[in-house]
């Protein structure tokens, strides 16, 4: 088998975050063109690289190896090592290319900012972070990277630091992270008390003889097999990272900061870490029915919830903030029913028409005056035409509508959720069949509700904004397309090319990367179910939900425009919860953040302000400097004489001393 | 005939002749760097004595290492003083304590 | 029994040299002392077999340092009777003090803490021992890196005393020869439009 060439393998993540750093420190002394010019050509070489490598792991090559180690302590050995496999090339690719076009993009977005250079620091880090994430080949350099990620998902969201509301959803994105962080981090440490090991390829091999010795892990009255136990910790880590119920709350907030922060980190690559994560621990999940159930419990949950609340927002950002959601939840699904090429296939597919509407949402408020809310904009299609159709092809991609890309994904992971049988927990797959179906319907119609309200439906923008109007400049419109491209022919390039939807996935574009046990292989039942025709999607359930879903929502916001309001007034608690967010931040309130919060107050009060600031630092440590300093400064005369006198006096006692002793 | 004693006490002498004037003569610097130069001189005669009761040559080596410095020391002294003269019109020691804490 | 007789008559005589520094009341007068401390001191030091550094505090402190110490004097004016203003009110404490000091130098210097292991009388060289070539033989070798940086420490305190002292005359004309050098056409020559 060839083997990679590890200098192009090192520049890739090497690259951004070697810009990063020149822009980061210097930028201040760099012109703004300098800046972007420096990292997005970092980046768009990463791309090209990824692509070659690409290309070459398509022809059979892969790379598995460690280049320094990180730390040793004792049998502890944290190496730094990458493994790149069909699965790592997908998502390199995939991270590159929406990381070139975004960087493009923010050329254009962030014109004029004061944080220009830093914005784009930040942003060429963070695609370091996520190729250390994707690439690396063992556990700690994944946490690494899911750490860092998350630290520039924070600086991000926090980037106008000026703004309370920023502020304030970057601490809540960091927080909620670091809850799944935690079991994150518990899940890593108990893989390597079982495997003495944190090397994928060592632990994996180990992973069926843990199983078969039946080893498992006893809390109080509590008892869990080990594999459960690893697993589960992990997905907390990923349901945090991947905005899944009920760590979701931070996602649709995230939208406080910059739009091309949306697209990249809260769309297309950071959000996705848990989904890749998952697929990339195939070998263990896979032992673990439990597991696995929780992972399609979570996912459908997610997946229907959000699409629920995505059909009443009136945020744009925040309607495909929360259709980010639900779309993740479809793909923790597909590796929950152990379909995870089709999780995979739908992460990319999602990547690309997910970054375009966000950086076609983005374009749409730059150009009215930062506007955000649906209500005020409308007929926007005039003014600027390739937002428009950008924005529709993304549109018809998200809901599902063949031959988009979104299509061929989703549809992927409904027919295998309705052929995956679990043994134990048969009512998870009849829910997750229910909700993503019903999800497909919701998806399809807030995603048009939303265009439609935007470039359709009555002209509402004010007078004001409107003389402003104007299509955006060129270095926002041309990774729109590039996007465009990728998000119609995504899906059927993977289809047709890349073989992703093979039924038996070692056959498929993945080959080893992923593992599915035999039994609970879904496609592979697909397979024996019935062939693929060219148009069998027409007998397909989804299709025509989507199409339902378009339909209704031409109708009420083309046709029938009053009907939205009538159907709000008929149901108002349905109307209000769903505007509420099921109430979630409410209920995180009084639950979790009123009792910290009235904790907190107490020890600041008594703890901080009176025992540490009072009776430590004021009155021990400050007071008796103070006043020993106001002694000593008494020695201080600055008169020579004084000086030559102590100087005698030591002579003095020096010469007593030794007399004494002689 | 004369023994190490002997040159220990005409040093010790001289060394608290030189201490003596650094109290007496509080007001005036070119008296302290010369009651120093006292001091420096009975340290020299000291070592000198020890080198040759001692039969050891590097007590005269030391000797001419503090001549070197004394001198650079006074140079700059002097120059200091000059300097500070021509700031305050005064060579006054007392006026001398910018050091003050 | 001569080298007795020396050894108290330059004992003795810079003893009375020294109090003539500390208590004389013209400045000048105490230099003068101090110079002569010093010839009585270098007098000691030829009877301890060390003709060189004997020569050399002759030549260096009477010769140089002394007559630093005269120029310094002379440039500066000062006001003598008002240098002499406490002398009095120091004499008790400071006297005290000194007679201490000297009481345990004494009582250090007889009792053998300090002459351990020394001859008990001294016995001079032979008259082919070169004090000179036995200083240098040391000097160059052993202490070879002491001697580089006391060089090295005078230039610092050469220049310093320089730098200290200098007074550049702001109505003397001078010439500053690297703007002569650096001026350019444009700062001389300027085209008028007539």
């Amino acid at each position: 088998m060839e083997v990679l060439n590890t200098t192009e393998l090192l520049a890739i993540p090497g690259l951004p975050l070697l810009a990063a750093l020149v822009v980061g420190l210097f930028g201040w002394a760099l012109k703004e063109t300098l800046s972007h010019l420096i990292t997005s050509g970092a980046v768009i070489l990463s791309a090209l690289l990824s692509i070659h490598i690409f290309t070459q792991v398509l022809a059979g090559a892969s790379f598995e190896g460690n280049f320094w180690t990180w730390m040793i302590a004792g049998d502890f050995i944290v190496p730094v090592g990458m493994l790149i496999d069909r699965l790592t090339v997908i998502m390199m690719i995939t991270v590159t290319i929406v990381s070139a076009c975004v960087h493009i993009y923010t050329i254009g977005y962030m014109h004029g900012d004061p944080g220009y250079a830093r914005f784009f620091s930040y942003i060429s880090a963070f695609t370091f972070s996520m190729l250390v994430l994707v690439m690396g080949n063992n556990f700690f350099t994944l946490f690494f990277g899911w750490e860092a990620v998350g630290l520039f998902s924070y600086l991000l969201i926090g980037f106008w630091y000026k703004r309370e509301s920023a502020n304030h959803a970057a601490m809540k994105a960091f927080i909620v992270n670091r809850v799944g962080d935690f079991g994150f981090a518990v899940g890593i440490l108990a893989v390597w008390y079982y495997f003495g090991s944190v090397e994928y390829t060592t632990v994996f091999a180990k992973v069926p003889e843990l199983v078969a010795n039946n080893v498992s892990l006893h809390f109080m009255d509590w008892e869990i097999s080990a594999i459960t136990f690893i697993c589960l910790a992990l997905f907390i880590g990923a349901m945090g990272k991947s905005g899944q119920v009920p760590l979701h709350v931070w996602l649709p907030d995230s939208m406080e900061g910059p739009t091309p922060i949306s697209a990249l980190i809260h769309a297309a690559t950071m959000v996705t870490a848990g989904v890749f994560m998952v697929a990339r621990l195939s070998p263990m999940f896979e032992f673990s029915e439990v597991a696995l159930a929780a992972v399609v419990l979570v996912g459908a949950v997610t997946a229907w919830m959000c699409a629920t609340i995505g059909l009443v927002q009136n945020d744009i950002k925040r309607v495909i903030a929360y259709s980010t959601c639900s779309q993740l939840g479809y793909m923790f699904v597909a590796c929950g029913v152990s379909a995870y090429s089709a999780g995979i296939f739908h992460l990319m597919t999602h990547a690309y028409f997910k970054a375009l509407l966000f950086l076609a949402a983005g374009s749409v408020i730059h150009a009215v005056m930062a506007q955000q809310d649906i209500r005020k904009m409308g007929q926007l299609r005039k003014y600027m035409p390739i937002t428009y159709i950008t924005m529709f092809l993304a549109a018809l991609a998200l809901s599902g509508v063949p031959p988009f890309a979104g299509f061929f994904s989703k549809d992927l992971i409904i027919e295998a959720t309705m052929m995956r049988e679990f043994t134990e927990y048969g009512w998870v797959g009849t829910f997750a069949t229910f909700a993503l179906l019903t999800g497909v319907f919701m998806t399809a119609f807030y995603t048009f509700r939303m265009f439609f309200l935007t470039f359709h439906n009555s002209d509402r923008v004010d007078a004001q904004t409107k003389a402003h109007l104007h299509e955006s400049p060129k270095v926002i419109t041309i990774p729109l397309v590039v996007l465009a491209i990728g998000a119609v022919f995504s899906g059927m390039w993977g289809v047709m090319y890349l073989d992703i939807a093979n039924p038996e996935i070692a056959k498929g574009f993945f080959g080893s990367s992923l593992f599915v046990l035999d039994a609970h292989n879904p496609l592979m039942k697909l397979a024996e179910h019935g062939e693929h025709g060219m148009f069998h999607f027409l007998g397909t359930m989804p299709f025509w939900l989507a199409i339902g879903g378009i339909a209704l929502a031409y109708v009420m916001y083309f046709r029938e425009t009053a009907w939205p309001a009538k159907i709000a007034a008929s149901v108002p608690w349905l109307y209000k919860f769903l505007l509420n967010k099921w109430y979630w931040d409410e209920f995180y309130d009084k639950t979790i953040v009123a009792p910290a919060r009235c904790l907190g107050t107490y020890l600041w009060k008594s703890g901080d302000l009176k025992v540490i600031d009072k009776g430590i630092i004021h009155g021990g440590i400050i007071d008796t400097i103070v006043a020993g300093a106001a002694r000593m400064r008494a020695i201080q005369t600055g008169m020579v004489f004084h000086y030559a006198f102590a100087m005698v006096i030591g002579v003095f006692g020096f010469l007593t001393y030794l007399l004494l002793q002689g | 005939m004369v023994g190490l004693s002997e040159y220990l006490i005409v040093a010790a002498v001289l060394f608290s002749l030189g201490v003596i004037g650094l109290f007496l003569n509080r007001k005036n610097v070119i008296a302290i760097l010369m009651c120093i130069e006292l001091m420096l001189l009975a340290v020299n005669i000291n070592l000198v004595a020890f080198s040759h009761y001692l039969n050891d040559i590097s007590g005269q080596i030391f000797v001419f290492f503090v001549l070197t410095v004394a001198a650079c020391e006074v140079a700059i002294g002097l120059a200091i003083l000059v300097s500070f003269y021509r700031l305050r019109r005064s060579i006054e020691i007392e006026d001398i304590n910018t050091l003050q804490g | 029994m001569l080298e007795t007789a020396f050894f108290n008559l330059f004992a003795g005589l810079s003893i009375f040299a020294g109090l003539g520094v500390v208590l004389s009341r013209n400045t000048m007068h105490a230099v003068m002392f101090l110079i002569f401390c010093f010839f009585n001191a270098a007098g000691l030091f030829f009877l301890l077999d060390a003709e060189f550094l004997g020569i050399i505090l002759i030549l260096i402190y009477v010769g140089a340092v002394m007559v630093l110490f005269m120029f310094a004097i002379m440039m500066l004016e000062v006001n003598v009777s008002k240098m002499r203003e406490g002398f009095q009110q120091y004499l008790p404490i400071g006297g005290m003090i000194a007679v201490i000091l000297m009481i345990e130098f004494v009582a250090a210097s007889t009792t053998g803490v300090f002459t351990e292991g020394a001859k008990a009388t001294a016995e001079h060289f032979a008259q082919d021992v070169n004090n000179t070539k036995e200083i240098g033989k040391v000097l160059y070798t052993k202490y070879l890196l002491g001697f580089e940086i006391a060089a090295i420490i005078l230039l610092v305190a050469l220049v310093g005393a320089i730098v200290l002292t200098i007074r550049g005359r702001k109505d003397a004309k001078y010439q500053n020869v690297s703007k002569q050098v650096n001026v350019r056409r444009e700062d001389r020559v300027r085209k008028v439009s007539m």
